[in-house]
């Protein structure tokens, strides 16, 4: 995939995710464990599979920005992180996704 | 003080549902803790549920739960870029004994839960399992989200879905490895009334499930997407390998919706309105990815036990039946007041002797060959579209030609010892 088409897919995704039913809480259920190795990350494939869009580079603070308020609670990121660097929780009770179709 | 339960079951889908409904139905005090709203809203998938193992589980469902239409037509299509190869079957005995029924996971499961809870089960929802209550290497109950939040039972089932995080807490597994999930993504659209009919060629009421295998439908990845008949929407997704998505830098979201682009697809989809975007991972480890399915006062069932069965894609009937007899064994244990592990062992007994264990067994081998053997989902698929492509295709050149063009195809890709070998290994790893 190029950069242009990741940028694309992304803002595709983040018009869908308006069509599905959210309740985000004040806190992240994702937390990135270490900044430092997201820093020495060369892919950051997060970025790019997360079916959500949840995580971004932010080139100027140097760190990975998480969107936790749209995630679609898949666990890719927990299992596909190479370092396993991603704090995976549910979110507290009632609050995220919530499906009506599923 | 604790609020105490005979058991507790964490996760109100179908496979902690299951055995909800043998505990409560026999009269045990039993919870399920479910995280959403309501049971199903945390969960997703393709589409299809088969009559028979569902009807095992819950007798006579097919005339209460909220289904969709009455699978009638099976399809595979392979699809090159601009192309698609279909092999379909129809029975129309499945008329009177139905095989299988598009359904939707948050109304199918809300439905049950509300069964579960007439045979008196408690359901517990907007509340998340963080931990379990130990006692040395015995469990003895949950921890939830809730202030004060502890809920003790002699009997605690995970059944808390692919996200296992209680397994590894118990002791009895490892957390999935990235070439062992499957990514599947998916969106709900809605068609104009009597669309479905026309496009599918369908009678009312009835439904086809169509998968798309490899080649164009997953960029060549391994996986495939699918297509779903409901009663006035499509489900259309991809699942895909997620070692393979990262590998290849890939995002499944684009995967869709160059599905939803193809010639092949596009037509079908004309005019819809999409209604909900939504992800889910799929545990397709298969056998050697299970963990330990019990221990002191624990047992584990449905996808946080890998019961996935990625060759002929069922999971919701292994979770089903999976719960079914982690209830049984639950029920077992209540009457002998004996909570060890090795009464508990039965459960996998129960399992060896259910088609859960035999399918699953079969084909342990199956996930990492082809996950090793890309060619499988990219080569094979486009070559099939290409035979047919020869075949049908009538044009001013002598068919030796057609032959020729094919077998041009096929050279510098791939030799045809290789092809061969590709036959007996894919078989092999099948049979």
């Amino acid at each position: 995939m190029t950069k242009e088409e990741l940028v694309a897919t992304r803002s595709d995704i983040e018009a869908k995710l308006y069509r599905t039913r959210f309740r985000a809480d004040n806190d992240s259920h994702l937390i990135i464990k270490d900044q430092e190795v997201c820093r020495s990350c060369e892919e950051k494939p997060c970025m790019v599979f997360c079916p959500a869009a949840v995580y971004d580079w932010d080139d100027e603070r140097k760190m990975t920005l998480v969107a936790f308020e749209g995630c679609l609670e898949c666990g890719a990121c927990r299992i596909g992180c190479p370092s396993r660097n991603i704090e995976w929780l549910y979110p507290r009770g009632g609050f995220g996704v919530q499906f009506r179709m599923g | 003080m604790a609020i105490r339960f005979d058991a507790v079951i964490v996760g109100g889908g179908p496979a902690g549902l299951s055995a909800a409904l043998v505990l409560a139905q026999a009269g045990v005090k039993v919870a399920v803790i479910e995280r959403g709203d309501y049971a199903g809203a945390k969960n997703m998938f393709g589409g299809v549920i088969y009559h028979e193992p569902t009807d095992w589980v819950v007798p006579g469902f097919a005339s209460e739960a909220p289904l969709e239409r009455r699978i009638g037509h099976h399809e595979y299509w392979f699809l090159d870029e601009r192309s698609a190869l279909k092999i379909a079957y129809e029975d129309a005995a499945w008329r009177e004994k139905p095989n299988a029924w598009s359904v939707m996971r948050a109304k199918f499961d809300a439905w049950f839960a509300g069964k579960v809870e007439k045979a008196g089960a408690q359901v517990i929802t907007q509340t998340t399992v963080v931990d379990l209550l130990r006692d040395g290497r015995t469990i003895r109950g949950v921890v939830t989200s809730r202030p004060e939040g502890e809920v003790e039972a002699p009997l605690v089932l995970i059944a808390q879905g692919v996200n296992a995080l209680l397994v590894e807490k118990a002791g009895l597994g490892r957390d999935w490895r990235a070439d062992e999930v499957v990514l599947g993504v998916k969106e709900v659209i809605q068609l104009p009334k009597g669309a479905i009919e026309e496009r599918f060629g369908l009678t009312e009421g009835e439904g086809t499930a169509v998968e798309m295998l490899g080649g164009e439908a997953t960029a060549g990845l391994m996986g495939s997407a699918f297509l779903y008949t409901n009663s006035d929407t499509v489900s259309i997704g991809t699942a895909v390998l997620l070692s393979h998505l990262r590998e290849q830098g890939e995002n499944p979201n684009r995967l869709l919706e160059r599905i939803k682009a193809h010639p092949s697809v596009a037509p079908l989809l004309k005019g819809g309105e999409m209604r909900e975007y939504s992800a889910h991972l799929i545990p397709e480890g298969g056998y050697r990815a299970m963990p330990r399915l019990y221990g002191n006062g624990v047992l584990v069932a449905g996808d946080s036990a890998a019961m996935v069965n990625a060759v002929t894609m069922e999971g919701t009937d292994l979770a089903m039946v999976s719960g079914k007899l982690a209830g049984e064994t639950m029920l077992e244990a209540l009457e002998k007041g004996d909570f060890t592990e090795r009464t508990l062992s039965r459960y996998r007994d129960r399992l060896e002797d259910s088609f859960v264990f035999r399918d699953l067994k079969q084909f342990s081998r199956v996930g990492t060959f082809f996950a090793d053997n890309r060619q499988y989902f990219d080569f094979y698929p486009r070559l099939a579209n290409g035979v047919a492509r020869q075949l049908f295709t009538v044009d001013l050149r002598p068919k030796a030609e057609h032959v020729r063009g094919l077998l041009d195809q096929i050279r510098g890709r791939r030799s045809l010892w290789r092809i061969g070998m590709d036959l007996v290994r894919g078989w092999r790893a099948l049979a």
